[in-house]
C-alpha cells in the first residue's frame, strides 16, 4: 500500500522515539491525490509530510530515475532540506539518492544530474526552468511522480510563483500523473493559495496542522523612548543585548540590509560580555553567509542580527527568541517570523517588537492587537503577468520546437494563468517571435520562426542568451566588495549607484565592519579595514515593504483613542501635542498639513496607503503642481504620508485631489516618471527584450549602458500600445505604482479632506523632515536651479564674467 | 607637437581597424600656455537660432555647441554631428538577442531633421559610427533611408569613417577618414591638437543630473553621441579625463546648452 512507510524507516523513526503529527499522517493518506496543500507553522514537521509519501514509494531499493522534485525560493533551503532528509534515509539504510541543484552546483555535478538524475532533487524554480530549457529535458524528467514545493505562500506572492507555475505546467504535460504538494505557513486565504498551487487553477485538498499556542508577544520595554525618524532601532541595543544574554538563542530581524549593518555594529560596541552574536543577509557573500549559517546551526552563536534571508525555511535549532526591530508593514509576515522562535513544538512561540520611530510606535501597538485578533492582511493575486509568460515561451522555443496550439494549453494548465486569452498569448508569441512593433521591421531576423507549424529558433545560438537570462529576480546594479590584496577576502555587494559616490578614503559599513574605500579595480570595490572611525553608511537595496491596508485601518482607528492606553508614554504625549497643535488623522478623512518650514513651502499628505502609493501620490501632485506653477522640488513618501516641498506654497489641496484628474493624470504622468522606467526596465528584462547586465560581465563604458529608461521613452513615442507598454502599466498600477491603494483611499475619503495651514512644522510632520529617499522633482524648479549651479561653477572657475 | 594617439584604449575602440590618418599635419593655431584660456572662450549667446546654444572660439574659429547635442559653425554653414549609431537595434537583433523598437533611427533622424530645418547648413560633418556596424546601411528601412537622402539632398555631406563603420557608403555623400578645413580638422577619435571629435560619448553629471556633453579645451572639441539608443561615458573616467586639459568645460545638451568646468 502506498501509504505505508517502509520498515527500516518506521523503526528509526520509532527508535528515536519520534511519532508521526496528525497532519503528517494525514499528507501520507492523501499521497494519491493530485494536488494537495499544507498549512502549518514552522517547527511542524511540514517537510517531512512533504516527502514521507515519497520515502513510502521509493522504497528500500528504488529503480533509478528521478522521482520527487523539490522547489524551494532559497538555495540554502535545497541544501539544508538535503541534510535533514540524509538523515531518516542513511539512518534506515534506504538506497535513496538525494541531490541539490542549485546557481551554486557545480557544472560538473550538474552535467552529471542530466545525464543520471537522482532519485530526489532538490531545486529553485530558476534552476527547474533552465533544465526545462534543454533539449533532453523529456529524459531528465521521464517518471517524475511528484513535486514538493516548500514556502508555497512566499513564493505565491512574487513572479518566481508564476514562473514556477508554468514550469510545472510543463512538467505536468510531460508527465501527466505528476503529483503536487504544496507546503505553506499560516495565510489569509487559503483557497486562493490552493488555486495557485493546483494544475488548472482548479484548487485542491488543504490540511492544516494545529497552529499551536498562541505566541507571547509584546513591544520590548527600552530605557530610551525611541526617536522621532529613522529606521535604525539604536536607541534598543542595552535591552536587546539583555534579551540575548537571557535566551539561548535570539533572532534579531530587521527591514532592511542597511539597518541590519548598523544594527550589528551598535549591539557589536556595546556587547561588552563579548557575545557570539552574528550577520546574516543578502548583500553579503556567500561564504560569510554559510559561515554564520554553520556557526547557527552547532549553537555556536547567541544571536543573529538578519534580514528576510532568514524568514524561511531553515530550521535553526534552538531559537528561543525573536525580535522584530522596525515596524512590521505586515502582519502576516510578523507571524511568520515570531513562528521561528520554534524551538520546542507546543512550546508558545516568544517575539518582542522594538519600534524604530514614533510612527512605528502606533504601528506596532496596532500590529499586535491584529496578531492577538488572528486577523490577517494581503492583497489578493491577480493573474499571472504576461512578461514571464514571455520569458516562458522564449524558454520553450529553447527546448523544442512547438505549437501554438499546444503551448497555450500547456500554459492555461498553470494556475495563476488558468484565465490567459487566446488574445493575450497570441500577443506574447508574437512579441517573442517578431519583437511585436507596430512597425514591422524584424522580419528577417525575427528570434522564433514558424516552420511546419512549430515555431523556434531562427538562431540556435540564442538559446545561450535565452538560458542565461532565465528568472524573475531584477538585480539592482551591484558591484563586489574585496579586501584589498592578493587573495582578498570577499565581503559582498553594494549598489553601483553607492559605489558612484565613494571616493577614495570614505567609509562604510560592510558585514558588521567599518572599511575604507580605496579605489575600484575591474569592477570590484577594493577596501581596507578601518576599525574606529564613523562610517559613511552603505545605501543597501533592501526590499522595501508597504505597510499593509490592514495595519493602517487599525492605525487610523487608534490615533481617535482618547487617552491611548497601551500605548508608551513618549508617544501618547506626541500623539496629543498634536491634537493640540493641528489634528490627528481619521478613518475616512484625509488630513493635508500645509506650513512653511526650511525657506521651502512644505505640504504633507497623511494618506496611510502604504510606502508605494504615498510615492506614487508625490509624482502624481508634483506633477500636477508643475503644471499649476506651484514650483515643486521634490518629496519623500513614508508608510504613512507624503511631504511635498517646493517654491510657492499650495493654496487648496482639494483640487488637486480630484480623483477624477488624479486618474486622467495617471495616463499621462506615467510617460515620463522614474518609478515607471524601474517597473519597465525589469519587465524589459524579464521579457527578454534586454539582458540583465551582470557584474564581472558589465563593461565599464559606454557600449553597454544605454538605459532602458531610452528604449521606453521611444516605444511611448513610436509605439504607445506596444506589449511591453501594457505590462508595465499594468504591473505598476498593482506593484510599486500601486494607483489602487490611492484611489480606495480616495473613495473611502470621498470629499472629506481637512487642508490644514499652519504657521510651522507639526508634531506629526517632523519626523518626515529627517525622512531619507528624497525624490528630487525635474521640472521648471529644478532648470531654475541648475542654471544656478552652473553658474556658480562658473564663477568660482573665475569664468562667471563669460556668461552672456 | 605630439603626435601621440591618445584615448584609443577606450572600451569597444578597435583602433586597429582605422584608416591612418591621412592628409597634411595640422598645423595648430592658438597660443599655448594660460593666456589661452580667456582667449577661446567667446560668449554664450550662440546663434540665437532656436535653443539656446554655447557660443565659444576655437582656434580662431567661431562655434556654437548646441543644447541639442550638435556643434554649428555659423560662418561656414557647417553643422557638425557626433556618433548617429544607425542600425543598433537591428545589429541587436541580428545576433539573435533582444528585437529592440526599431524606431531608433527615426527617433535620431527627427532631432537631426529639426537642426538641419532651422540652421539650413550647406555642409554637414556627422564624425564617425554614424552606422553602427558596415552591414547597417544595407540593412536600412525604406522609410529610414528616404528621410535621411531627404535631409542630404541639396548639400555637402561628409562621413567621417568611425571605428564601427569604416566602409564606403552608397548612400551618397564623401567618405573621409579626417577632414581639414581652415584651421579645424575632422576625425573620429581625438588623436591631434585642434580637432573636433566624437567617439567616447562623453556625458557630465551637475546638481544631480546626467546628461551627454561636449568637452572643450584649447587643444580638442569632443561631441557627445547623437544617435538615439547609445549610452555615455563619464567625464570624469579615464580615459576623458586625461585627455582633456586642466582648463576643459563641458556643455551640458538638454533644454539649452550650459557649460560648466569639466567635473573632475
Amino acid at each position: 500500500m502506498q501509504e505505508t512507510l517502509p520498515d527500516p524507516l518506521r523503526r528509526w523513526l520509532s527508535g528515536r522515539g519520534w511519532a508521526l503529527h496528525p497532519h503528517q499522517a494525514e499528507m501520507l493518506a492523501r499521497a494519491g491525490e493530485a494536488a494537495t496543500l499544507l498549512i502549518a507553522p514552522t517547527g511542524g514537521g511540514k517537510t517531512l509530510a512533504g516527502f514521507l509519501p515519497t520515502l513510502a514509494e521509493l522504497g528500500a531499493a528504488p529503480a533509478p530515475g528521478l522521482h520527487t522534485l523539490y522547489v524551494s525560493p532559497l538555495k540554502a533551503l535545497t541544501a539544508d532540506i538535503a541534510r535533514n532528509l540524509r538523515a531518516p534515509v542513511e539512518g534506515a539504510g534506504l538506497a535513496i539518492r538525494i541531490e541539490d541543484r542549485t546557481g551554486d552546483t557545480s557544472a560538473a555535478v550538474r552535467r552529471r544530474q542530466r545525464a543520471d538524475p537522482p532519485h530526489i532533487l532538490l531545486t529553485t524554480p530558476e534552476s527547474l526552468s533552465l533544465l526545462l530549457s534543454y533539449e533532453d529535458a523529456p529524459r531528465i524528467f521521464a517518471g517524475l511522480r511528484r513535486v514538493v514545493i516548500d514556502e508555497a505562500h512566499a513564493l505565491a506572492e512574487s513572479r518566481r510563483g508564476d514562473q514556477l507555475m508554468l514550469a510545472l505546467a510543463r512538467l505536468q504535460r510531460m508527465e501527466p500523473g505528476l503529483r503536487r504538494v504544496g507546503l505553506s505557513a499560516t495565510v489569509e486565504d487559503p483557497d486562493a493559495l490552493a488555486r495557485f498551487l493546483a494544475a488548472g487553477g482548479q484548487g485542491c485538498a488543504i490540511v492544516r496542522a494545529d497552529p499551536g499556542p498562541e505566541p507571547d508577544i509584546a513591544m520590548l520595554e527600552t530605557a530610551t523612548p525611541p526617536p522621532w525618524s529613522g529606521g535604525g532601532g539604536r536607541h534598543a541595543v542595552p535591552d536587546v543585548l539583555h534579551q540575548i544574554a537571557q535566551h539561548r538563542i535570539t533572532l534579531i530581524f530587521h527591514n532592511t540590509r542597511a539597518q541590519a549593518e548598523l544594527f550589528f555594529q551598535a549591539l557589536w560596541m556595546e556587547n561588552t560580555d563579548g557575545l557570539p552574536i552574528g550577520i546574516h543577509h543578502g548583500a553579503l557573500a556567500r561564504e560569510q553567509r554559510q559561515r554564520v549559517e554553520a556557526a547557527l546551526a552547532a549553537g555556536q552563536l547567541r544571536a543573529v542580527v538578519c534580514t528576510g534571508t532568514l524568514d524561511l525555511g531553515i530550521d535553526w535549532g534552538d531559537v528561543d527568541l525573536v525580535i522584530q526591530i522596525g515596524a512590521p508593514k505586515n502582519v502576516k509576515r510578523l507571524v511568520q517570523r515570531i513562528g521561528r522562535a520554534n524551538h520546542r513544538y507546543n512550546a508558545p512561540s516568544k517575539a518582542r517588537l522594538v519600534p524604530a520611530n514614533r510612527f512605528e510606535v502606533v504601528e506596532c501597538v496596532a500590529a499586535l492587537e491584529a496578531v492577538r485578533a488572528r486577523d490577517l492582511d494581503g492583497d489578493p493575486r491577480g493573474p499571472g503577468p504576461l512578461d514571464v509568460l514571455c520569458q516562458q515561451i522564449l524558454i520553450a522555443a529553447c527546448s523544442a520546437p512547438f505549437a501554438a496550439d499546444d503551448l497555450y494549453v500547456e500554459v492555461t494548465g498553470a494556475g495563476p494563468y488558468a484565465g490567459l486569452s487566446r488574445a493575450d498569448f497570441d500577443a506574447c508569441l508574437d512579441y517573442a517571435a517578431t519583437g511585436g512593433y507596430a512597425l514591422r521591421a524584424y522580419d528577417r531576423w525575427q528570434r522564433l520562426m514558424l516552420r511546419d507549424g512549430l515555431w523556434r529558433l531562427r538562431d540556435p545560438r540564442s538559446a545561450a542568451v535565452i538560458r542565461q537570462n532565465i528568472g524573475t529576480i531584477i538585480d539592482t546594479e551591484t558591484l563586489k566588495v574585496r579586501l584589498r590584496g592578493r587573495g582578498g577576502v570577499p565581503l559582498g555587494e553594494i549598489e553601483e549607484g553607492f559605489a558612484a559616490t565613494l571616493t577614495p578614503g570614505d567609509t562604510f559599513l560592510m558585514g558588521g565592519e567599518v572599511v575604507r574605500y580605496e579605489g575600484l579595480r575591474e569592477l570590484t570595490v577594493e577596501v581596507t579595514r578601518n576599525p574606529g572611525r564613523a562610517p559613511k553608511v552603505a545605501v543597501f537595496n533592501g526590499t522595501k515593504f508597504a505597510t499593509s491596508t490592514l495595519l493602517c485601518d487599525r492605525m487610523l482607528a487608534l490615533f481617535q483613542r482618547p487617552g491611548w492606553p497601551g500605548v508608551p508614554v513618549h508617544t501618547a504625549r506626541w500623539l496629543a501635542l498634536q491634537r493640540e497643535r493641528s489634528r490627528l488623522p481619521e478613518p475616512g478623512r484625509l488630513l493635508v498639513e500645509s506650513f512653511p518650514w526650511d525657506g521651502r513651502a512644505q505640504t504633507v499628505i497623511y494618506g496611510f496607503a502604504g510606502r508605494n502609493a504615498q510615492q506614487t501620490l508625490g509624482l502624481l501632485l508634483t506633477n500636477r503642481m508643475e503644471a499649476e506653477g506651484l514650483n515643486p522640488l521634490g518629496f519623500v513618501a513614508t508608510d504613512y504620508a507624503t511631504l511635498i516641498w517646493g517654491l510657492e506654497p499650495v493654496p487648496d489641496i482639494c483640487p488637486l485631489l480630484d480623483p477624477q484628474r488624479l486618474r486622467e493624470g495617471l495616463e499621462g504622468w506615467l510617460a515620463g516618471n522614474a518609478v515607471m522606467k524601474r517597473t519597465f526596465r525589469s519587465v524589459a528584462i524579464v521579457a527578454g527584450l534586454i539582458e540583465q547586465s551582470r557584474a564581472g560581465q558589465r563593461k565599464s563604458g559606454r557600449q553597454a549602458t544605454f538605459s532602458s529608461d531610452i528604449l521606453y521613452d521611444t516605444l511611448r513615442r513610436h509605439d504607445p500600445d506596444h506589449l511591453l507598454l501594457r505590462i508595465t502599466r499594468d504591473e505598476a498600477a498593482r506593484g510599486l505604482v500601486d494607483f489602487g491603494r490611492i484611489e480606495a483611499m480616495l473613495e473611502r475619503v470621498e470629499r472629506r479632506i481637512d487642508h490644514v495651514h499652519l504657521e510651522m512644522l507639526t508634531p506629526l510632520a517632523a519626523p518626515l523632515m529627517l525622512e531619507p529617499g528624497r525624490i528630487p522633482i525635474h521640472g521648471a524648479a529644478r532648470e531654475i536651479l541648475l542654471d544656478r549651479a552652473a553658474g556658480q561653477l562658473m564663477q568660482r572657475a573665475g569664468l562667471g564674467q563669460l556668461e552672456g | 607637437m605630439s603626435g601621440q594617439v591618445r584615448g584609443c584604449s577606450a572600451p569597444g575602440a578597435r583602433v586597429g581597424a582605422h584608416p591612418p590618418a591621412g592628409g597634411s599635419r595640422i598645423r595648430v593655431q592658438g597660443c599655448a600656455g594660460l593666456a589661452r584660456r580667456r582667449a577661446i572662450w567667446w560668449d554664450a549667446e550662440g546663434s540665437g537660432l532656436g535653443m539656446s546654444g554655447y557660443g565659444f572660439t576655437f582656434h580662431g574659429e567661431r562655434l556654437e555647441a548646441r543644447a541639442s547635442g550638435v556643434l554649428w559653425w555659423a560662418t561656414e554653414r557647417t553643422l557638425i554631428v557626433g556618433d548617429l549609431h544607425f542600425g543598433k537595434a537591428q545589429r541587436m537583433a541580428l545576433r539573435g538577442g533582444g528585437l529592440l523598437p526599431p524606431y531608433e533611427m527615426r527617433e535620431t533622424l527627427a532631432r537631426l531633421d529639426a537642426e538641419i530645418s532651422l540652421l539650413d547648413p550647406a555642409v554637414v560633418i556627422a564624425l564617425g559610427d554614424s552606422f553602427d556596424d558596415p552591414e547597417a546601411e544595407a540593412r536600412l528601412l525604406e522609410a529610414d533611408a528616404a528621410w535621411l537622402a531627404r535631409l542630404m539632398a541639396g548639400r555637402v555631406w561628409l562621413w567621417i569613417a568611425g571605428n564601427h563603420d569604416p566602409g564606403p557608403v552608397a548612400l551618397g555623400g564623401s567618405l573621409v577618414s579626417r577632414w581639414q578645413h581652415r584651421a579645424l580638422s575632422f576625425r573620429h577619435i581625438a588623436q591631434e591638437r585642434g580637432e573636433i571629435s566624437g567617439h567616447f560619448h562623453p556625458k557630465a553629471r551637475v546638481a544631480g543630473v546626467a546628461r551627454p556633453c561636449f568637452l572643450v579645451d584649447a587643444d580638442r572639441v569632443i561631441l557627445p553621441a547623437f544617435g538615439a539608443f547609445t549610452g555615455g561615458l563619464d567625464c570624469r573616467q579615464p580615459p576623458l579625463s586625461d585627455l582633456m586639459g586642466a582648463d576643459a568645460l563641458a556643455v551640458l545638451t538638454g533644454t539649452r546648452a550650459r557649460a560648466v568646468p569639466m567635473p573632475r
